[in-house]
């Protein structure tokens, strides 16, 4: 009943919020036709607010967001299929050459390590880290830990995270063949919840009391140390466009860089950039 | 007498057009599945079949998946085997009146789930399990994924089974009665091996569909690229593989790795199916 109460209640205020800041929303006014944006995934959670937020002030237009993983987001805006490609990663030089990108990196979000509420380790240094993954380190006693053999979680090779976690904190180290794989961030965090033994990642964004972020060479995977640089482990949130945006694509990036724009970003567990 | 002729023919064409239709759909998916194929078979030739998959070091072989697939789908076909026997003869023939029609009713329920109902169980239930039964690993293993999958493919071969022991006791169990077998006796040796041709064809579709299932590996067995070997060990099967790679770019050699587990996956089962069809239709004779 609380929850439902609670529920309902950020209903309204995010419904009054929209009433009150239709100043970021009024160069959609007048405005009329469709937006197609696809690509990378941790993008959709914002993006799919600011589109709702606009479709509301404006029936008129209409946005599809689709997913892919960034490779497709980037090729496909490069083909001109899309309006806007999102991509986890900067796109390559090759890339941005070959297709004329413009690069607007609107996020920032960390990658942390997590582990299971009940581990008692706190610290892991990078070799340590890499040794874990690669299967070298096999038992949480050499840490610390209980007498108990780790269970490694990965994501799969489209995943963002995974890319960066790889190349930041692995410092592209093996991963062993033996790590069980998981599909998303919801579920490694179910997983690594459920396994006392568990050892996985997730984006910092959806870090919270179900599982244990574990400091990286001492220092803790928070917004705060991420956004100042401090928690390396992190990657910028991009889209791109052809060209120069112009025209509606213009306005949704100038929306996703405005005032309200930064208050989803924040909502969604990720740090505004500043254009 | 003209009129009837003319709906006759009606009737033909339009069954005929449907049954043609449903063939070429058939085929030009397999032929869909070669086409699409070729580009990423003619870079790296036959090689998805017999390499490991390590795309870090250019590796995009599904080996380890095809042994995964099968080293999953044999003890569940094993486990369910020895289940749906048991309770076919239970519902057909030994059980007690009073249970047999609830068991039956039971079963045709139970073969109409969703599958990623059962891996959404299995999940909560099997892998903790698992996971404190066992001396190490995360419970997402072989093990947890057979387990369910036996339970999965059980429906489908108990109804194989309880038709061909109902048919076979029809026309023996009173003659073996007669001469002075028991109950039990009738059915082990008179009944049960003249319905054995029901009992392969099950067997036959259950394999396919072990092995075809997506959900369950998915879900439960916990897609390491390793070869497991031991039961608490995780692996990554053919169907599972594509699900977990089709996120991917589609010039990508991942990618093509998709299309070598669609065409064996559809070999397999296509195979699998046509041999229990034939063995079936040999019942009837």
């Amino acid at each position: 009943m609380k929850k439902l109460f609670f529920i309902s209640l950020s209903i309204f205020l995010l419904v009054s919020i929209n009433c009150f800041a239709q100043n970021n929303l009024s160069p959609f006014k007048n405005e009329k036709g469709s937006l197609d944006i696809a690509g990378g995934t941790a993008h959709i959670p914002v993006l799919k607010e600011a589109a709702q937020n606009i479709m509301k002030f404006n029936p008129d237009i209409r946005i599809t967001i689709g997913g892919g993983g960034s490779g497709t987001g980037i090729k496909k805006v490069g083909e001109g299929l899309i309006d806007i490609g999102n991509s986890g990663r900067k796109p390559t030089e090759n890339e941005i050459e070959k297709y004329n990108l413009s690069m607007y990196k609107w996020a920032i979000d960390g990658v942390a390590v997590v582990i299971n509420t009940n581990n008692p380790v706190s610290d892991i240094d990078t070799e340590t880290l890499q040794k874990i993954f690669s299967g070298k380190i096999t038992n949480w006693k050499e840490l610390g830990g209980k007498d108990a053999s780790i269970n490694i979680y990965t994501r799969d090779e489209a995943s963002g995270t995974r890319d960066v976690f790889w190349k930041k904190a692995l410092l592209k180290g093996d991963i062993s063949q033996k790590a069980v794989f998981i599909s998303s961030n919801g579920a490694m965090k179910t997983a690594v919840s459920k396994d006392d033994n568990a050892i996985g990642y997730i984006s910092v964004g959806h870090l919270d009391d179900n599982v244990k972020g574990v400091s990286l060479n001492g220092t803790y995977p928070d917004l705060d140390n991420v956004k100042s640089g401090k928690y390396t482990v992190s990657r910028g949130l991009y889209s791109n466009t052809k060209g120069e945006a112009k025209g509606l694509a213009k306005k949704f990036i100038d929306y996703i860089y405005s005032e309200d724009g930064k208050k989803i970003i924040k909502s969604k567990g990720f740090i505004p950039a500043e254009r | 007498m003209k009129s009837q002729t003319k709906s006759d023919l009606l009737l033909k064409f339009t069954i005929y057009s449907g049954t043609i239709c449903a063939f070429s759909v058939i085929f030009s998916i397999f032929i869909l599945l070669v086409f699409l194929g070729i580009p990423f078979f003619q870079q790296s030739g036959l090689s998805f079949f017999f390499e490991t998959w390590n795309p870090g070091q250019g590796k995009y072989g599904i080996l380890p998946m095809i042994y995964t697939t099968f080293i999953i789908a044999f003890p569940a076909l094993f486990t369910a085997f020895f289940l749906s026997l048991g309770f076919a003869c239970f519902a057909a023939s030994t059980g007690h009146s009073f249970l047999k029609k609830p068991a039956i009713t039971l079963i045709r329920t139970a073969s109409s789930i969703p599958t990623v109902v059962y891996a959404f169980i299995g999940v909560f239930l099997i892998v903790p399990f698992i996971r404190n039964i066992g001396p190490s690993g995360s419970g997402y293993s072989i093990l947890s994924a057979s387990l369910m999958l036996a339970l999965l493919i059980s429906p489908t071969m108990i109804f194989f089974f309880y038709d061909s022991i109902i048919e076979s006791e029809k026309s023996l169990k009173e003659g073996g009665l007669a001469l002075g077998a028991t109950k039990t006796e009738a059915l082990l040796y008179l009944v049960i091996p003249n319905a054995k041709n029901g009992i392969y064809a099950g067997v036959f579709l259950g394999m396919g569909r072990a092995i075809g299932d997506t959900m369950i590996s998915l879900m439960l067995a916990g897609n390491s690229i390793s070869f497991p070997m031991s039961p608490f060990e995780s692996g990554r099967t053919l169907t599972a593989h594509i699900g977990l790679v089709m996120a991917s770019d589609y010039d990508s050699p991942e990618f093509g790795s998709i299309f070598a587990c669609g065409i064996l996956l559809y070999l397999i089962t296509a195979v699998l199916s046509i041999v229990s069809k034939i063995i079936y239709e040999k019942t009837g004779t």
